[in-house]
């Protein structure tokens, strides 16, 4: 039995139908984990023990054919998911040992939905980065070529499903986290709504910008997964009592008619031509299909980089005041350079006399953009952008140039900072690097990127290419 | 109010004292303000009320308790306060152990409650706003074994606090007690806190300076905040001893440390704890994890609809409803319990008049906690209670009494007047029955002609 380019619906096929057992399902990724993670690194932890009795557990409940909709998926969790009895790092020496006392919201969700927790992915220190270098565990790599990054923060968890060490992964998307690293790796990343996923259990970066989604091989397991993880949650007031739709009922919809917006700012110039013209085709793919595209303009775009770096900074300073190693983990001395710069980036600009010019200033800032989305999502249903200007840099290139590797992010915070949701989706490689687009839509409005991806991803099946084929 | 002392050489000086407050008042919800664990921390054993919310673990996440919002707001209502549709908590950030998260949810800019005032002693003080807050740990000092031990309590961590802050409206001791005791008796009136100050249930900081300038609209360049004051005596005793402190300083041409001092019961004074070179920066910013709150003009109402009777309309509509003197309103509208047993009482007995009630209460010290309202009502009717004994009987016995005391008559007949209260009591001793006094006296003075 071959276990690659298994999807959670193809792999729950087979567990049901018994062409293999939850042991085998599992051992198959374990086998792919000793075998590239050494290279890759992207695990921190590795959780055989607890996976194995889990997957044990799975297949005595298939023989008493019970079913549940991930029962047996060997998922793989960004370490800044809270894990009870389980190391959770954050990817930061600060937090090197610490085990919670409690699962994360979304791991007793998944756990309950009987996926397999497989292990802890590697992430830039406290989500802070875009490359994976970040991380006090060392920098991951990319499996399509191991001298480039695989972008970031969120990087072990989007190499863990690239490189099939495990069928889906969990990331946090601040300002790209789960974009970015999605594009780079050739997998399927979904940054939902704000208030979609409930943050409770999660290591907070910055509370109003922090989006829970997760990377898939395909869209439809991204809707699968999506199904599970949304909802509110009575321990996180900013998530929202809205209904979660079942999405898989809207991945074949017809999408004839549907309006697409290109926004023009997002075709900035030094863009990589080789990634426009990728985007460009995935364009045409939509019209060809039916879609009408439209030119649109989000005029407060330039700005969204500055808001970002000031709001996200702010927030961070005082989310990591906590980890003074007094209750827990390890000294403040621990904290890396990446940290250090934002908490005090966030101190000056929320300090007396400052505040005004600077935080202030960035929440109008933010209003302005929200009403640029508002405006947009008049015209358009939609909104296409690649979600990367660049192929995945070298490793190295930009660790000593803090504000170059903020504006790797420049196509990605703007949703962040407006809530509204994007699925990144790959659309091809170039120079034998991935590439891939996202998709922008209103608020709470998962299920219209799903049908959208789902659409493209079917004509040109990327996710049945392999970085281990090489 | 200006006031003059003597000054060096004699000279008079005109003053003016300048006294703001800020309460902190403990909150009795069975919740506390961001996590479902127990708020009742008091003789609890140390840790045991505590989840990662209120411990600051790494992912937890505050969700707001209505019913302190609601309480909170019934406070400033209570007070005057305008309640704006828009308001949000905010982050205090500073660093102190026993302060989990590193930041304090608090309300900065937006409160719930602003711009009321409240009557005291005939004067108006104007409250600049109340608001909602979180309680922090308990530090501990210990010493194990020789070695000092510095220990967190977590349970008082997140107990729901509400600050009330008054504009710098008090020139003397005596009002700010008078407005605490106002202070509590509301709270308690709403039954929303204990207010209990040995327990830390309410606590007071007084912002106190002495101008030497009283027609200057300015304030003082300095003020000097006093803390540790966990009664209203003691408030009243630390203000007086800072207005001299104060005083004396600025006769002598300096100008009295902004800083914060505690008050040290044992030495009677006032004593310095930490002088503030500069404000502190708490780096306030919206709390993004709890969502803005927006009332509607409706749950507005419904909570003002929803505050009980306070003391002062209590008062008021006792003297008027039940003919009470002021003293005597005063007295049962402090506690609402003791008006409320006192109220139940009017409605037992038509006999027995409201008067009655008040005065058997006030003059006899009732427990209301040991006596029943109809057991009150019994115990004044059977001291009241006029029996009927035949007129021809206590003739009988008069006659009995007035034969057995033969000088008694002569006494009387010589002018002695006040005999007559003992032959009175002699005959309602043998009577052994309540018995009007008043006939029984015209009766004795007939036997006596």
């Amino acid at each position: 039995m071959k276990f690659n380019n298994l999807t959670i619906k193809k792999a729950k096929e087979g567990l049901l139908k018994k062409e293999f057992s939850a042991v085998d399902l599992l051992n198959a990724h374990l086998d792919k984990i000793e075998k590239l993670n050494g290279q890759l690194n992207a695990f921190i932890t590795i959780c055989k023990a607890s996976a194995l009795e889990q997957a044990k557990h799975v297949d005595k409940l298939i023989s008493e054919r019970q079913d549940l909709p991930l029962l047996g998926i060997p998922i793989a969790l960004k370490d800044i998911y809270l894990t009870k009895g389980i190391e959770t790092t954050a990817g930061s020496n600060v937090l090197k040992g610490y085990i919670p006392q409690y699962d994360a919201t979304v791991v007793k969700k998944l756990k309950d939905a009987g996926a397999v927790i497989i292990g802890k992915t590697n992430l830039d220190a406290w989500a802070h980065g875009s490359s994976g270098e970040n991380s006090d565990f060392g920098p991951t790599k990319n499996p399509w070529n191991e001298d480039f990054v695989p972008g970031g923060s969120s990087s072990g968890s989007a190499v863990s499903v690239s490189s099939q060490m495990a069928l889906a992964s969990t990331g946090t998307d601040t300002g790209g986290s789960i974009r970015l690293p999605a594009s780079f790796t050739n997998t399927v990343g979904l940054k939902p709504t704000y208030g979609r996923v409930s943050r409770y259990g999660i290591v907070a970066m910055a509370s109003s910008l922090d989006s829970i989604g997760h990377f898939t091989k395909t869209v439809e397991d991204s809707a699968i997964l999506l199904g599970i993880t949304a909802g509110k949650d009575k321990k996180d007031g900013t998530t929202a009592p809205i209904d979660v739709p079942n999405y898989q009922s809207h991945l074949d919809k017809d999408i004839k008619g549907i309006r697409i917006g290109i926004p023009k700012e997002y075709f900035i110039s030094g863009m990589n031509p080789k990634v426009e013209e990728n985007i460009e085709k995935a364009i045409k793919f939509y019209e060809e299909n039916g879609a009408k595209i439209e030119e649109i303009s989000l005029p407060h775009t330039e700005y969204a980089i500055a808001c970002y770096y000031i709001i996200q900074p702010a927030e961070v300073s005082s989310n990591l005041a906590r980890y003074d190693g007094i209750r827990f983990g390890n000294d403040r001395d621990a904290f890396g350079a990446e940290a250090k710069r934002r908490i005090m980036l966030g101190t000056f600009t929320l300090s007396v006399g400052y505040f005004d010019a600077y935080y202030k200033k960035a929440l109008k800032v933010r209003t302005l953009l929200i009403k640029d989305f508002e405006e947009a999502f008049k015209k358009v249903d939609a909104i296409i952008a690649p979600v990367s200007p660049t192929l995945p840099w070298r490793i190295g290139e930009k660790v000593d140039d803090p504000l170059a590797m903020y504006l790797s992010d420049v196509l990605t915070v703007t949703a962040n900072i407006t809530g509204h949701p994007g699925l990144s989706v790959p659309t091809g490689f170039a120079d034998g690097l991935p590439i891939g687009m996202q998709i922008i839509g209103p608020h709470f409005k998962e299920e219209l990127l799903f049908n959208l991806g789902h659409k493209y991803e079917k004509a040109h099946k990327w996710y049945e290419r392999n970085p281990n084929d090489l | 109010m200006r006031k003059r002392i003597n000054g060096m050489k004699g000279i008079l000086m005109i003053y003016k004292v300048i006294i703001g407050l800020e309460v902190h008042v403990e909150l009795k919800t069975k919740r506390k303000m961001f996590c479902d664990c127990l708020a009742d921390y008091f003789g609890q054993k140390p840790n045991t009320h505590t989840c990662p919310v209120c411990l600051g673990l790494p992912g937890a996440l505050p969700v707001v308790n209505k019913k302190a919002i609601e309480w909170c707001t019934q406070i400033g209502l209570a007070l005057n306060c305008n309640i704006p549709l828009f308001s949000k908590f905010d982050r205090k950030n500073y660093f102190y152990p026993d302060l989990p998260k590193g930041y304090q949810i608090s309300q900065y800019d937006q409160p719930f409650c602003l711009n009321g005032d409240i009557e005291v002693n005939g004067k108006k003080i104007r409250i600049t706003r109340v608001h909602m807050e979180e309680d922090t740990g308990k530090l501990l000092h210990e010493t194990v074994d020789g070695q000092n031990f510095s220990l967190i309590d977590f349970n008082r961590s997140g107990v729901p606090l509400v600050e009330i802050v008054t504009e710098p409206d008090f020139d003397n001791a005596k009002d700010v007690k008078a407005y605490l005791q106002k202070l509590q008796q509301i709270v308690r009136y709403l039954n929303v806190s204990n207010a209990d100050m040995e327990k830390g249930q309410m606590r007071l900081e007084p912002n106190i300076s002495v101008s030497l300038n009283p027609e200057s609209k300015d304030l003082p360049k300095y003020k000097v905040e006093v803390k540790n004051i966990n009664s209203f005596s003691f408030v009243e005793k630390a203000i007086n001893f800072e207005i001299q402190r104060q005083l004396e300083l600025l006769q002598k041409g300096k100008t009295p440390l902004q800083e914060t001092r505690g008050w040290d019961e044992n030495k009677q004074k006032t004593v310095s704890q930490r002088v503030k070179e500069e404000a502190n920066d708490y780096r306030y910013f919206p709390e993004p994890d709890i969502p803005p709150i927006r009332w509607k003009e409706s749950e507005i109402n419904k909570l003002k609809e929803s505050l009980p009777e306070l003391s002062d309309e209590k008062l008021k509509r006792f003297v008027k409803e039940y003919n009470l003197s002021e003293y005597d309103a005063e007295i049962l509208t402090r506690e609402i319990l003791l008006a409320e047993y006192f109220e139940e009482a009017t409605k037992l007995d038509k006999n027995v008049t409201p008067k009655q009630i008040a005065n058997y209460i006030i003059n006899k010290k009732i427990d209301i906690n040991d006596v029943l309202p109809v057991k009150l009502i019994e115990e004044i009717l059977s001291i009241s209670k006029v029996e009927e004994v035949s007129e021809e009987e206590l003739r009988k016995i008069i006659k009995e009494v007035l034969t057995k005391n033969p000088k008694i008559s002569e006494d009387y007949k010589n002018g002695h007047e006040n005999v007559l209260q003992f032959i009175i009591g002699q005959v309602m001793y043998n009577v052994k029955k309540k018995i009007d006094t008043k006939a029984l006296r015209n009766l004795i003075l007939e036997e006596l002609k």
